[in-house]
Formats: structure tokens, sequence, C-alpha cells
């Protein structure tokens, strides 16, 4: 299949057939902000704050640009009045969980997110799933993963995988938008070294 | 629970990885709740990783990683059921069966959930026990139903 043309906040892009409207944003240097994709895993569409405007099909409608394959004569705004609102508002809901978070403090900024805008609920995690999704697909240790669900999700390490394997890797820590995910793996760590962990009574 | 009637449930479903939740239900319906060496074997001989199945697991509330009673009680306490009563019966079963909403009994005989709607609000106030309706229960039925069971 030959290549796609489509058009992203007024310009013609090329893309080939299969990207999504993310990469083709990005090879051309159009900026979407995003919190839980990473080019080595599987697209996840968990944060939506790569959430864009596109006319397809004769109507309008918001999708998140990380998932989104590329269409011929795709028409897609990144940066409307309606998206930056979804933005802040996305912005403000996370902060309530991980009100200290760089990325989204940065992201605060930019779009104008009042951080105590809802009350806060600090589980520290915004369920972007890098860390349950790169232990399964790079690592393939599967050592940490989701429990529960809606309001009560949170990332659980497999406390008889990560004993064997995390003490070595912990390649997740720095992939975390939060800090969620290093005090998941320190409180795990508490409870199933109890007492003679290297580094935790020597200090 | 034997790893004999787990293999038993898990080659039933030709150990494919996709039937996973329906041999985990298997196990539940059969041993009321789902114990860790069960969900490990099942693990093991899926080749599903443990995380996956803790999600499944803590996902979806008809399973349970605590042990259950042999007998599952649900007292509906929606709308309809509420305002015919269903408080007065669920006090009544807790009366009876000694344990409150989302507990069950050192014999394990009984566990009592509390739901939100079954569906059929015309016989409310309902209590199911063990998939059998009871529609339009009073309170001093209660203990006459619960005799049937062992």
């Amino acid at each position: 299949m030959s290549d796609l043309i489509l058009q992203i906040d007024g310009r013609e892009v090329i893309a080939r057939p299969g990207a999504t409207i993310l990469e083709a944003a990005q090879s051309v240097g159009i900026a979407i902000p995003t919190l839980c994709h990473h080019e080595k895993l599987e697209a996840h569409g968990g944060c939506r704050i790569c959430s864009v405007e596109v006319d397809a099909r004769g109507r309008t409608s918001v999708v998140a640009a990380c998932l989104y394959p590329v269409e011929q004569d795709l028409v897609v705004r990144t940066r409307t009045g309606k998206i930056e609102r979804i933005r802040k508002s996305l912005v403000e809901m996370m902060m309530a969980h991980a009100p200290d978070s760089e990325q989204l403090l940065a992201l605060a900024e930019e779009y104008g997110a009042d951080r105590d805008r809802f009350e806060k609920d600090a589980s520290f995690c915004i369920h972007c799933g890098l860390c349950v999704r790169y232990c399964a697909e790079i690592k393939k240790k599967h050592a940490v993963g989701f429990i529960d669900r809606g309001p009560r999700k949170e990332i659980c390490f497999i406390p008889e995988i990560a004993s064997k394997e995390c003490w070595e890797c912990k390649e997740c820590f720095p992939l975390c938008p939060t800090s969620a995910l290093q005090a998941a793996f320190v409180l795990i760590k508490s409870l199933t070294f109890p007492t003679d962990t290297p580094d935790s009574e020597s200090k | 629970m034997t790893t004999d009637t787990i293999d038993q449930i898990i080659d039933k479903h030709q150990c494919e990885a996709s039937s996973l939740i329906q041999i985990l239900l298997d196990i539940q319906s059969e041993n009321h709740w789902l114990p860790k060496e069960a969900l490990e074997r099942v693990s093991v001989r899926l080749d599903v990783p443990m995380s996956q199945i803790q999600h499944i697991t803590t996902f979806y509330k008809s399973f349970s990683l605590v042990p259950r009673g042999r007998h599952e009680v649900h007292v509906c306490m929606g709308t309809a059921c509420h305002v015919r009563g269903a408080q007065r019966v669920l006090d009544s079963v807790t009366e009876q069966i000694g344990i409150g909403p989302g507990e069950t009994d050192v014999d394990l005989k009984y566990s009592l959930e509390t739901v939100n709607c079954i569906g059929c609000c015309a016989l409310g106030p309902v209590m199911v026990v063990d998939g059998e309706y009871h529609g339009n229960i009073t309170p001093a039925q209660v203990a006459e139903t619960f005799k049937n069971y062992e």
C-alpha cells in the first residue's frame, strides 16, 4: 500500500499505512502530549492526554492520537479550544491522584490546570500502565500487574516474582510519571523482606 | 480442592488460555472460592502470568479470593426491594445465620452479600440462596427458608 496523505493542524503530512496520528505528528515535529505512551510498548490509550480532534467520514470526533490509525485525507487538529479544555480537565483529575508529579505539573502549566480543583485522593497512580506493560512486554517477567477496578484499581507486585526479579531490574521505576511505582515496590519489599534488606537499616 | 480436580477442570476446557475465565468460574462454583494454590496451578497449566490472573480475579465480583461458605445468600437492596422492606429482611437474615453482609461464617456454611438489583423488582423484597429466588419474602419467613440448607 502506498503512503497516505493527511492534514495535521493545517499541514500536509505523509504517513505509512498503519501508523498512528501520534507517529505521523511526531514525524513532522508537531508535539502531542503523552503520558501512557512509550514507543517500545503497545499503545494503551489509558491517559487520553493525547486526545485530538479528527474529521473523518463527515463527522468530527475526539480520539486518542496514540491509538487512532491514519487515514487518507484525514483532518486532524491537535490544538483547539475543545481539546485544550479536555486536556486541562484530564490533568486536573490526574492531579487529584498525583499532585506533585513533575510531568503533570508541566502539563498543568501549559494548559492552565488548577492543581487543587478536585479533592485530593493521593494514590499517586494515574493508571498509565507503563510499568505493567514494560514488565510484561519487554522484560516478560509479569512481576507487576493491576488489581481491582474502577476507583479502587491499583498496581500490585506479585511478591513471589518481585522478590526474585525486581531487585536486579527496577527498570520500570524511571518510566513512572509519578512516584507511585517506587512506593508500591517499597511496600512490597518491606513485606517480602521484613528485616534484613541491604539498604533499609544500614542508613 | 485437590490438584487433580483442578486439572480435570482445566482439561475439560482443552487447557486453552482463552478459556481462563470459564475455568476460574468452574473452580469457583466447585470450591466456592479461589485458593492461591488453584490459581498457581491454572497459571502454570495455561501459561498465563499470575499478574493477569490477579487482574481478572480482582476485577470480577463473582470471583472470591477469600473463603466462601457452601451456600451463597444474596439479599437485594435495590430501590424496589428497599421500599418493600429489604432492610428488615437483611436484619432478619443476619440474625438467623449470624453474619453481616460481606461475611462468611466459621463453619463455611453461609456467605452473605447484599446486591443492588437482581432484576425482578416485582418480586421484592427478594432473597437468593444458591441461585434459588425467594420473592415477596417477609422477615418471619426467613428463618423457615434457612431450615432447608445443610
